[in-house]
């Protein structure tokens, strides 16, 4: 169980521990998972419902598996929390909150500074994603 | 051309704040080197031997005259006068100080122009046709399809992080003049038998150490889909490209292991999916693109004459010229391959003149080719004289178009880290053998590419003559490879036996060319003789 730093959400944060993939197939009445980058999301979809909390660990913030777990479980409806931890760093954060990433437990603390101005940053964006913002080409053509 | 609204200008505004920041980090010692590093990659910054070198985007090749000029400032005001035009259609600068980077930035984002995603793991600058809405084969412009998904794939928040670089090129006519097959996505934008235009994708193709050409995995996704289609290709990488080693980590390793019909059903599983999510921009969009990319105003009246009574330039209209849709009017290119030159090396002065030559002759637009040259696409043939005259007051009027001397080279060790022998050297002893013994004439076309390394910077994989550099026990030390090609009927060049030293690669080079000329019938190229007698022939001669 990792703190989040940042958290953007109003439930009460899960208490459980996160158990792994596999272990989470032999067990399926937890409520928190974590996906490593080798894990397939697409195997927790059955389960999304009783699902509180997903983590997802980036041992390295260069490998970007983890962007596409979290847009597939989103995409696939779920709305629990689903938690960034690792090397998370602020230059990557704006992007893991695009796709679908609501909180973030980094290694290292963030300087909260430097997180508001990246969060603050971009005032559109090119892509539809599930996080709910309006791309430009949607913009361009009411 | 295609030109930014208050959006597009807002995100490459945005990037270089954001770049400005990134850099004042890492300069504080607030960032770590080793988190800066993909930051300022993904803007195109690389630490090279004696210096950062800076690669500017230029989308699709296709530049206006007054970013041409910026471009030529930049040269002047942070670089050493001098821009170096790559084989990905970009411009990069050498002696670039990182301090300076944001700055050079904001004035690139003045004329909409950036350095976004022109490294690093990301999809990087589309490429496309140097001919695109010129050439006289075209089924229609193929720009604007690489303009969506510019836009779709710049900042994707999803695939800032792939396994590997990721190069897609987009063409629209039957003749590939862009390597389409050799990239991480080629895509040609066709007619089907119900008349109606769409995509066909080809995924998985690449040069690097383990060149392939890309299976087509769809003959057809139409238009409205075409952003989908590329986020399906895009998913299915990042969630299952090898990480484990960088040299089996690009697309071509993935579709090769998987094979490309599971990977093709795997994308497809995807692309079902994701037709579902709405990340499709509408069809309106695409057409607000291709209303920047309507003909420009010919002249109806145009005369297909051309006064030939200069020999010189007779020659120069006979090698550099091709084809226009339009009567009366031709596609030039100017040869950045002066004989000994550095290939792709411009000079500010140079920038200045070509700049000024597009605004006069072309509709103040030019393109950059993956060969390194410059093209004014839409000429009066009438105009072609004083051109002309012009370039050559440049030294820009090398007629060499596409013959022995118009060398594709990568910097090679002179510049970059990762080389293990130096391409320009060798460029520039083969370009003036050639030229000066008349021998570049009679062989006419013969595309040599150089890489001064096996990650084929140089394409010499696809060239009829490759030429790869290699360290032999510390020294610099010549492959030569035969038979390579990068148009349609795509082939890879095959090594010949063992390497030679500098000098005994050119003359290995000219050996070839001699069983060419004494073996070749009416009308064969190079490759074309090449293919019918088979390397045996060219070995014997090279090492017997």
């Amino acid at each position: 169980m990792v703190e989040s730093q940042y958290r953007f959400r109003d439930d009460e944060p899960v208490g459980d521990p996160a158990v792994t993939v596999d272990s989470f197939a032999e067990q399926s009445n937890a409520s928190a998972v974590r996906i490593e980058p080798g894990d397939d999301a697409r195997e927790l979809l059955p389960y999304l419902e009783q699902l509180r909390l997903v983590e997802v660990n980036f041992p390295a913030f260069t490998d970007g598996r983890g962007y596409s777990a979290a847009r597939v479980l989103r995409e696939a409806g779920y709305t629990g929390e689903l938690r960034a931890v690792g090397e998370v760093l602020v230059d990557q954060i704006a992007a893991l909150r695009r796709c679908g990433f609501d909180s973030f437990a980094p290694d290292k603390p963030l300087d909260p500074a430097d997180v508001d101005s990246a969060f603050a940053r971009w005032p559109d964006v090119y892509q539809a994603t599930t996080d709910g913002r309006v791309p430009i080409w949607s913009k361009r053509h009411g | 051309m295609y030109r930014y609204d208050q959006y597009d200008q807002a995100m490459v505004d945005t990037r270089v704040a954001e770049f400005r920041d990134q850099v004042e980090r890492r300069l504080s010692g607030k960032l770590a080197e080793e988190h800066f590093r993909p930051l300022r990659l993904m803007n195109g910054l690389y630490l090279q031997l004696h210096a950062y070198m800076l690669r500017v985007a230029v989308p699709y090749g296709t530049l206006s005259g007054a970013q041409m000029h910026v471009l030529a400032d930049i040269a002047d005001k942070y670089d050493r006068g001098y821009g170096h035009f790559t084989t990905r259609q970009n411009i990069q600068y050498n002696w670039i100080k990182l301090e300076e980077t944001p700055d050079l930035l904001a004035d690139l984002a003045a004329v909409e122009m950036h350095a976004i995603q022109t490294s690093g793991n990301c999809i990087r600058n589309i490429s496309s046709d140097q001919y695109a809405g010129a050439a006289a084969d075209e089924l229609i412009d193929p720009r604007p399809y690489a303009e969506l998904l510019r836009q779709w794939s710049s900042f994707h928040p999803e695939f800032c992080t792939l396994p590997r670089k990721f190069k897609i090129c987009v063409i629209a006519s039957d003749t590939d003049r862009a390597a389409m097959k050799l990239h991480d996505i080629g895509i040609r934008i066709i007619r089907n038998d119900a008349g109606e235009i769409g995509a066909a994708f080809y995924v998985g193709g690449g040069m690097g150490r383990t060149p392939m050409i890309a299976p087509c995995i769809r003959e057809f996704v139409p238009l409205d889909q075409l952003v989908t289609y590329s986020e399906a290709c895009l998913r299915v990488y990042n969630r299952y490209g090898r990480r484990d080693n960088k040299y089996k980590a690009r697309i071509k390793i993935l579709v090769h292991e998987l094979g490309a019909a599971e990977y093709t059903r795997q994308v497809e599983e995807e692309f079902a999916h994701l037709k579902t999510q709405g990340i499709e921009p509408p069809i309106a969009e695409l057409e607000r693109i291709k209303t920047y990319f309507a003909d420009p105003a010919f002249d109806a009246d145009a005369s297909d004459a051309i006064d030939r009574s200069d020999a010189l330039f007779a020659r120069w209209v006979d090698r550099n010229t091709h084809p226009h849709k339009q009567k009366g009017y031709a596609i030039a290119t100017i040869s950045l391959k002066p004989v000994g030159g550095i290939p792709g090396d411009a000079s500010a002065h140079q920038m200045h003149v070509m700049a000024d030559l597009a605004r006069d002759y072309s509709f103040d637009e030019c393109r950059v080719t993956h060969a390194q040259n410059i093209v004014l696409a839409h000429v009066r043939k009438a105009d072609l004289y004083a051109l002309w005259q012009k370039l050559v007051a440049a030294d820009l009027a090398t007629a060499n178009l596409d013959t022995i001397g118009d060398i594709i080279a990568c910097p090679g060790l002179d510049y970059c880290s990762l080389a293990n022998a130096r391409s320009i050297p060798v460029a520039q002893k083969i370009s003036r053998r050639f030229a000066e013994s008349g021998k570049e004439d009679a062989i006419g076309e013969l595309k040599l590419k150089i890489s001064g390394c096996i990650n084929a910077c140089g394409h010499h994989h696809a060239g009829h003559i490759g030429i790869l550099g290699v360290d032999r026990k510390g020294t610099e030390n010549y492959q030569l490879l035969l038979g390579g090609c990068e148009g349609d009927d795509t082939s890879l060049g095959k090594i010949t036996g063992p390497g030679f030293d500098e000098d005994g690669i050119v003359d290995a080079v000219e050996k070839a060319t001699d069983v060419y000329l004494a073996q070749r019938q009416e009308g064969e190229r190079f490759l074309d003789t090449y293919r019918r007698i088979g390397v045996d022939i060219f070995k014997e001669a090279i090492y017997g």
